[in-house]
């Protein structure tokens, strides 16, 4: 199977890889997957507590190029969303903007339910949870 | 796209022809065009004359009479015929088949098949070297068994099994031995006769041969096979497979065998140095690598190695504009599941989805190997930065204690 050229372009400058102190309180983590299942992505924002406006996104993945590549993308779309709107994001937008082919939609699955999950990390974190 | 020679190192999957293999087979698609079931002229006769010499030649490699080699597609349809073909041909012996959870899917298959059909089958666990618990294998022996298919050489890990012990077996037992040798034939010597294998599957294209024609070894003397044919028709192949024979394919397939015959033991101690060099410099480059399968019964072109926290199709995305490997691990949706027989083994799911095969032909050449070192390493450590189980895994985080939320 051939990939895009947008998986191609992540997966080879992947954008911000790294790691956020998931123990400071504007930081929420969003650890999805499982090694057995040959993916597990880690996703990780950091909050600007007075504008609720997500000012640096970081991932590290375990999977497949196009499982890279999604988490890479979600990184850039998070930094500069509010909260609300990071959660709005969903994974079909993942599948068009890098042109996954149907055997790749769950690693854009993976992506969203882990902006989620570090979305609901931070909100618990922080008591907005309703 | 650069002018850059590709690095070839997926040879299980399918090696290369010798160019002498195509050079022996182009004359019988244009020169030579006829039929060797035309019996009554000319080009008739010399199509049977070159598919004669081909059967003597890979008799010649196996050590056998060339009239028990039965031509076909391909291992798959060997498989299917020795399988099915037994099956069918001693019912009223009896139904049940052994064979091991590592084969190939063109037995597993087709053993599921027979199932279906009223067989009943025994599928062996192997240990976690790869190799069939010879004990588990006799006690799995039945009064109603009738044949034991055990492959020569794993696939994916190159293990070789212990044939001639599995051979005294079945002899103990009167059980038929049947075995898919399609990773040995042509590179290690495999003579069925000595070590009491009564069928044999096995293919050109992997010994430098072309795609499309394989064989069958059928024993023709103590004791005297028979398989019912799965094709009708015109009776090719004393009845045992109905069709017009490929002939260039079957020219090419006989001409791979008298080379090597000459040549495979030099060849492949050339190649077992290079594989050695490749597999000793990865682990020492890279922590956390482990070789699948048995190391000293393995075939000596292939090496498996798991490389921690690094899922295989992603690492070969990182080299693979440049260097053909396969991998363990099966990442779409339709297929989750990493390679069953590195399962098999014991190995985690998790490992199982670090791996990477490489297989070398006669043709890798040791620049070849040098870069693929240096390009493999450097995709290891790149998929290692991006990966969060090996960042944990540093970090002593204890990854079996995590409650993973499985997709």
């Amino acid at each position: 199977m051939a990939y895009s050229e947008k998986v191609l372009d992540h997966f080879k400058n992947p954008k911000n890889v790294g790691t956020l102190d998931k123990n400071k309180k504007n930081v929420g983590t969003g650890l999805v997957g499982a090694p057995e299942c040959g993916d597990v992505m880690r996703l990780q924002i950091e909050v600007d507590e007075e504008s609720g406006v997500i000012k640096d996104a970081k991932f590290k993945t375990f999977g497949c190029g196009s499982a890279i590549a999604s988490s890479s993308l979600a990184t850039e779309w998070l930094i500069g969303k509010s909260l609300e709107d990071a959660g709005k994001i969903d994974n079909m937008d993942i599948v068009e903007e890098l042109a996954l082919p149907p055997v790749k939609i769950h690693c854009s699955v993976l992506a969203e339910d882990a902006i989620k999950g570090a979305i609901q990390d931070y909100k618990e974190k922080n008591g907005l949870t309703a | 796209m650069s002018n850059k020679k590709l690095i070839y190192l997926d040879n299980n999957s399918t090696t290369p022809c010798d160019p002498r293999v195509v050079e022996a087979m182009i004359p019988y698609f244009y020169e030579h065009p006829g039929n060797a079931a035309s019996r009554n002229h000319p080009f008739g006769w010399e199509a049977e004359g070159a598919v004669d010499l081909a059967r003597e030649r890979i008799a010649k490699l196996l050590a056998v009479d060339p009239k028990e080699i039965i031509f076909t597609s391909g291992a798959t349809e060997s498989d299917n015929l020795a399988l099915k073909g037994v099956f069918e041909m001693y019912k009223s012996k009896g139904n049940h088949i052994i064979t091991a959870t590592t084969e190939h899917k063109a037995v597993l298959d087709t053993c599921k098949k027979i199932e279906s059909m009223g067989g009943e089958v025994t599928y062996l666990d192997v240990q976690a070297d790869g190799l069939i618990d010879l004990a588990a294998l006799e006690a799995a022996i039945k009064p109603n068994t009738i044949l034991i298919s055990i492959m020569w050489a794993n696939n994916e890990t190159g293990v070789i099994q212990n044939m001639k012990a599995i051979g005294e077996i079945c002899a103990k037992h009167g059980i038929l031995f049947m075995s898919d040798a399609t990773q040995a034939v042509g590179k290690i010597q495999v003579h069925p006769k000595e070590v009491g294998v009564h069928l044999m599957a096995f293919s050109a294209h992997k010994m430098y041969g072309p795609k499309g024609v394989g064989a069958l070894f059928v024993n023709r003397k103590g004791p005297r096979v028979k398989v019912t044919a799965q094709m009708d028709g015109g009776g090719h192949e004393r009845g045992m497979r109905s069709g017009t024979l490929n002939v260039p394919g079957i020219v090419g397939f006989g001409k791979a065998a008298e080379i090597a015959m000459n040549e495979m033991e030099a060849d492949f101690k050339r190649v077992a140095k290079l594989r050695d060099k490749l597999e000793q410099a990865l682990l020492a480059k890279l922590e956390e690598s482990y070789i699948n399968g048995n190391t000293d019964h393995r075939m000596p072109h292939v090496t498996n190695i798991s490389f921690k926290h690094v899922e295989g199709e992603g690492l070969m995305m990182t080299f693979n504009q440049e260097i053909g490997v396969s991998s363990g691990s099966a990442c779409t949706s339709a297929s989750l599941e990493p390679s069953y027989v590195l399962v098999a083994l014991g190995l985690g799911d998790d490992l199982a989805h670090s791996s990477i095969r490489f297989s070398l032909s006669k043709f890798t050449t040791e620049d070849e190997i040098d870069y693929a070192i240096d390009a493999v390493a450097k995709g290891v450590n790149h998929m290692r930065d991006l990966s969060p189980i090996w960042e944990m895994y540093k970090e002593g985080v204890d990854l079996t204690k995590i409650v993973w939320d499985n997709h």
